[in-house]
């Protein structure tokens, strides 16, 4: 396979930025410009498609692998994808061109530059999930903060200047300590390249400092209680292409960087953390659940779920069992569509009546039945009832808290009533009851295109729901490899006393 | 005459300089030509330099002047800088009515003092260099005289700037005193013992040095200066003497005292790290661009310092590759404030940006990118920059100096996002003229490609780099 085929993913949309950078256009041929994104994004979501298909799913190795000299005898240029990053960006690659037909409703001004962002974030986001080098993983780590910053600040609603530095700077701050790390671990393997790390090891006596200074970065971007205060602020001032790439794909950064880096090149180190790991991602679970129980506004209380949610990634990934990591795994995608529908649909809303208070709403099921049933799939599907994709990565976790400490399985199902309480709760206020107000009545249903995005998430939602199995054994074997390869399980049972 | 072969470059700046003098003088109205000629002899001394055969590596003058790669590589930069200062500054010296043919003249004087810094191996062929492109600079200053502004800044330099000049001077008195030698190679040789007489003379240099390239604790004209100077002459002062003094910096630390290196490296740790933190705090309340990115500078300045402090010629080749990063970064963002201009009158108060990039989509962009870079962050060539000081400094395990690097990224980081917030996020202004001549945008768009680009190829200006080595 010599053409390079992950190389054209990154580039594919920054081509396509370039190109509508420099195609000018008055006014008139603003919607070519869309159409050239939406081509740009689908022709990636086909290709990446076409990767997953090809890609040979019982291998161990990193496949599609390209190496190329950049910095010259220092830092190589290195992008692979084993069975967990492809996943990764099927998710980048499907969203993207989602956010590309919400523009249609949601921005007003300077769609060219909207697009150009939404692209180059792309290339990034798509950037993070395959590079195999730390080097490079953290350019395309911190350069994703640039458009995003510029996506809230500029088409963001009224604190957006406020949201944008906190969301910057948060990240960048947590990011830091990481650069030193890598810097750190170059000096003493000798190398930065992942697939040799691997093989090498690092020195555990290096090992707790390091998992640190990765944890500050990961924890900030999961996010994780107590640095999780940027996220309800970014999501409720973004605008809905906005939240849907940051709830969808941006956070699942972090999840990604802890399965790839924290436990595959600190196993000691994660273990030696896992107590802090479990505590944080509980009070993730149970606080935030209890916030979220108490918003008034539809984009806060679905931020705040979100930290939920990633809770159950962060106790999943550090359970360090097979179940464990796959049900974070499939946690990380299925939450990916999930909150990114949610965010669409509270977009539908705060388009036709610009408030996102919820009990300005009110009786929308007779007005807007079709949005009430997609509406409804997609509650159903974040507090994780059997038959929806959520389900699944919420047992599997829950099956590996349970083989390693029943208390804190046990306090995380918890959270999982809590869950349900508050979704059904918005759900109850903002689709049931009376309708009051007078403008709530002169809403329209769902329009074409709002139809077609919400349905393309509603499918995968409930296929992978009652048929996970495509994306289970893509991940499978690379899970199966990296718990292996680190003996996550001999040093489990060392550290329980077996 | 070997030896005059190997430095005709400075032969032909001097001649030009005298040529242009009675040229200007006897030639009436001529300031335009003038300044021209000095672009175009810039030009010839650059195509010199480069002409000459790269494989010597030659002291001249009884060992007191170098021609190496250090020497080769910084006046290239140096010239280069100097030659974009002139381009984009030539339509702001017009109407800002500074137009005389002493300005260009002026520069060319304090270039060649540069040239003579960079090359010197010897305490009084360095001193000579140094004054010669101070007493340039201060006349260069206060050239705007009419202006209250620059007039101060003129005079405040100039005392301030004397006596450091005075404090250097007597440092390189009594490190004659104890080495009996004015030559580096020399003083090495003759200075194996440390005695206390040495390290006040290494401190009193250090403080000199320090001076001019303004760092924190000396920093205190350059915010002044920087505002008060016509904009044309703060580029100059962002850019060329920052390469001087830090190539001086380079050969003081690295050729006589590197076997004192216990004796300075603490200095230049807390120079650097005093630098790095007050230049990034103290920025964040300013309103004039140009004093914001005077305190800018003195925080990239704390940069290059920590790749100086870590004793090891990759930290030498890191702080060379920052600086030259930084006068592209520089460059392009005195260019974008060369464009701020409305019915001849040039703006320079951050609020004055205030939805810029409504009216000149562009010109934002290229502001966007520059000021991103300025922060570090990935994957612009100021990220690179920060990268490789961070890496030569960590490689000597001196976690603490890089961990409050980092942080204080962050803090600049801060001041960086005000700007852009108020071009991107705040309401629009009044347009500017959108018309500007060649050479400014010229150096607007290749300074700013380099930024946007350097991460394709990286290794071009780190190989060219890392064959610059001291001892």
């Amino acid at each position: 396979m010599n053409f390079p085929i992950l190389s054209s993913l990154i580039l594919l949309p920054t081509i396509g930025a370039l190109f509508i950078f420099f195609v000018r256009s008055s006014n008139s041929q603003y919607q070519s410009s869309k159409y050239v994104a939406l081509f740009i994004t689908l022709a990636n979501f086909f290709l990446s498609l076409y990767l997953w298909i090809v890609f040979d799913k019982s291998i161990v190795d990193f496949q599609f692998v390209e190496e190329r000299e950049w910095i010259s005898g220092f830092v190589n240029y290195k992008v692979g994808v084993d069975g967990i990053s492809i996943l990764f960006i099927l998710l980048t690659t499907f969203i993207s061109p989602i956010c590309v037909i919400t523009v249609n409703a949601t921005i007003k001004n300077r769609l060219k530059d909207f697009l150009i962002a939404i692209l180059i974030l792309e290339t990034f986001m798509i950037g993070v999930f395959c590079s195999l080098d730390l080097v490079v993983f953290y350019l395309f780590f911190e350069a994703g903060l640039i458009p995003m910053f510029l996506i809230i600040g500029i088409w963001g609603g009224e604190r957006r200047v406020y949201s944008a530095f906190k969301f910057f700077l948060y990240t960048l701050l947590g990011s830091v300590l990481m650069l030193v790390a890598i810097i750190s671990i170059y000096w003493i393997t000798g190398t930065t390249d992942v697939i040799k790390l691997y093989e090498l090891g690092i020195d555990a006596k290096y090992q707790n400092l390091l998992w640190l200074a990765f944890f500050s970065s990961f924890a900030v971007k999961t996010p994780m209680w107590p640095v999780h205060t940027w996220l309800p602020d970014a999501h409720v001032e973004a605008p809905t292409a906005g939240s849907v790439l940051l709830a969808a794909i941006l956070l699942k950064m972090a999840g990604y960087g802890f399965i790839r880096f924290s436990l595959g090149l600190f196993p000691d180190a994660s273990l030696y953390f896992v107590p802090l790991v479990y505590t944080l991602s509980l009070i993730a679970i149970i606080y935030t659940s209890l916030v979220a129980l108490m918003q008034e506004d539809m984009k806060k209380l679905i931020a705040y779920s979100s930290v939920a949610h990633m809770g159950f990634v962060t106790l999943g990934i550090f359970t360090m069992t097979q179940q464990g990591i796959e049900g974070s795994i499939f946690q990380m995608i299925s939450h990916g569509l999930v909150s990114a529908a949610l965010f669409l649909c509270v977009g539908v809303v705060y388009d036709r009546l610009h408030t996102r208070l919820i009990n300005r709403y009110g009786g929308l099921v007779s007005i807007m039945p079709k949005y009430a049933i997609v509406f409804m799939v997609f509650t159903l599907g974040a507090l994780g009832l059997p038959g929806t994709s959520g389900f699944i990565g919420e047992f599997l976790v829950l099956i590996g808290a349970f083989k390693k400490n029943i208390l804190v399985a046990t306090i995380a199902s918890l959270g999982v009533i809590l869950g349900a309480a508050y979704m059904l709760w918005l759900y109850k206020r903002i689709i049931f009851g009376k309708l009051i107000n007078e403008d709530v009545k002169k809403m329209v249903d769902l329009k074409r295109f709002e139809i077609v995005t919400l349905w393309l998430l509603v499918l995968p939602i409930i296929f992978f729901g009652f048929y996970p199995e495509p994306l289970i054994n893509s991940i499978e074997v690379s899970v199966a490899n990296m718990i292996d390869m680190n003996d996550l399980d001999k040093i489990n049972k060392l550290a329980l006393g077996e | 005459m070997e030896n005059l072969q190997l430095i005709i470059p400075e032969l032909f700046i001097s001649i030009m300089i005298m040529f242009l003098l009675i040229f200007g003088v006897f030639k009436k109205n001529s300031s335009q030509l003038v300044y021209n000629l000095t672009t175009v002899s810039l030009v010839a001394a650059l195509a010199l330099i480069i002409n000459l055969d790269s494989q010597i590596q030659s002291s001249l003058f009884n060992n007191s002047y170098n021609i190496d790669n250090l020497a080769r590589f910084m006046k290239i930069l140096l010239i280069l800088s100097g030659i974009f200062v002139m381009l984009s500054s030539s339509k702001y010296i017009q109407i800002s009515k500074i137009s005389k043919i002493e300005y260009p003249i002026l520069i060319l004087c304090s270039i060649l003092g540069m040239m003579v810094m960079i090359s010197s191996n010897d305490l009084i062929v360095f001193y000579m260099g140094l004054e010669l492109q101070s007493l340039a600079l201060y006349v260069l200053a206060s050239f705007n005289r009419d202006n209250l502004l620059s007039t101060e800044s003129g005079l405040k330099y100039f005392v301030l700037s004397a006596l450091s000049s005075g404090l250097l001077l007597y440092g390189c008195s009594l490190i004659y005193g104890f080495s009996e030698t004015t030559n580096f190679n020399q003083i090495m040789v003759n200075t194996k013992e440390i005695e206390y007489g040495l390290t006040f003379g290494i401190v009193f240099i250090l403080v000199g040095l320090a001076f001019k390239i303004s760092a924190v604790p000396f920093h205190m004209w350059a915010p002044d200066v920087y505002q008060g100077s016509p904009t044309s002459v703060t580029v100059f002062f962002a850019l060329l003497p920052k390469i001087a003094a830090l190539t001086v910096f380079i050969r003081f630390l690295y050729i006589p005292f590197y076997e004192l290196g216990d004796q300075w490296q603490m200095i230049i740790i807390f120079l650097s790290i005093a630098s790095m933190v007050f230049g990034a705090v103290a920025a964040i309340g300013q309103k004039n661009l140009k004093r914001l990115i005077a305190y800018s500078s003195i925080s990239h300045m704390g940069y290059a310092l920590a790749g100086l402090s870590t004793g090891t010629t990759q930290g030498v080749q890191s702080s060379i590759t920052y600086i030259t990063i930084y006068l592209v970064m520089n460059l392009a963002f005195f260019s974008c404030l060369f464009m701020l201009k409305r019915n001849d009158e040039y703006y320079e108060n951050i609020d004055d940006l205030s939805g810029l990039s409504k009216n000149h989509p562009l010109l934002s962009l290229s502001l966007l990118i520059v000021l991103f870079s300025l922060a570090g962050i990935p994957p612009l060539a100021g990220f690179f920059a920060k990268f490789y000081i961070f890496v030569a400094v960590i490689n000597e395990k001196m976690y603490f100096l890089a961990i409050v690097g980092l942080l204080a990224t962050v803090i600049a980081a801060f001041y960086y996002l005000r700007i852009i917030k108020i071009i991107y996020f705040d309401p629009e202004k009044e347009k500017f003229e959108s018309k500007h001549n060649l050479g400014l945008k010229f150096t607007l768009v290749a300074s700013t490609f380099f930024i946007l680009a350097y991460f394709i190829y990286p290794s071009g200006i780190v190989d060219i780099i890392s064959q610059i080595n001291i001892n």
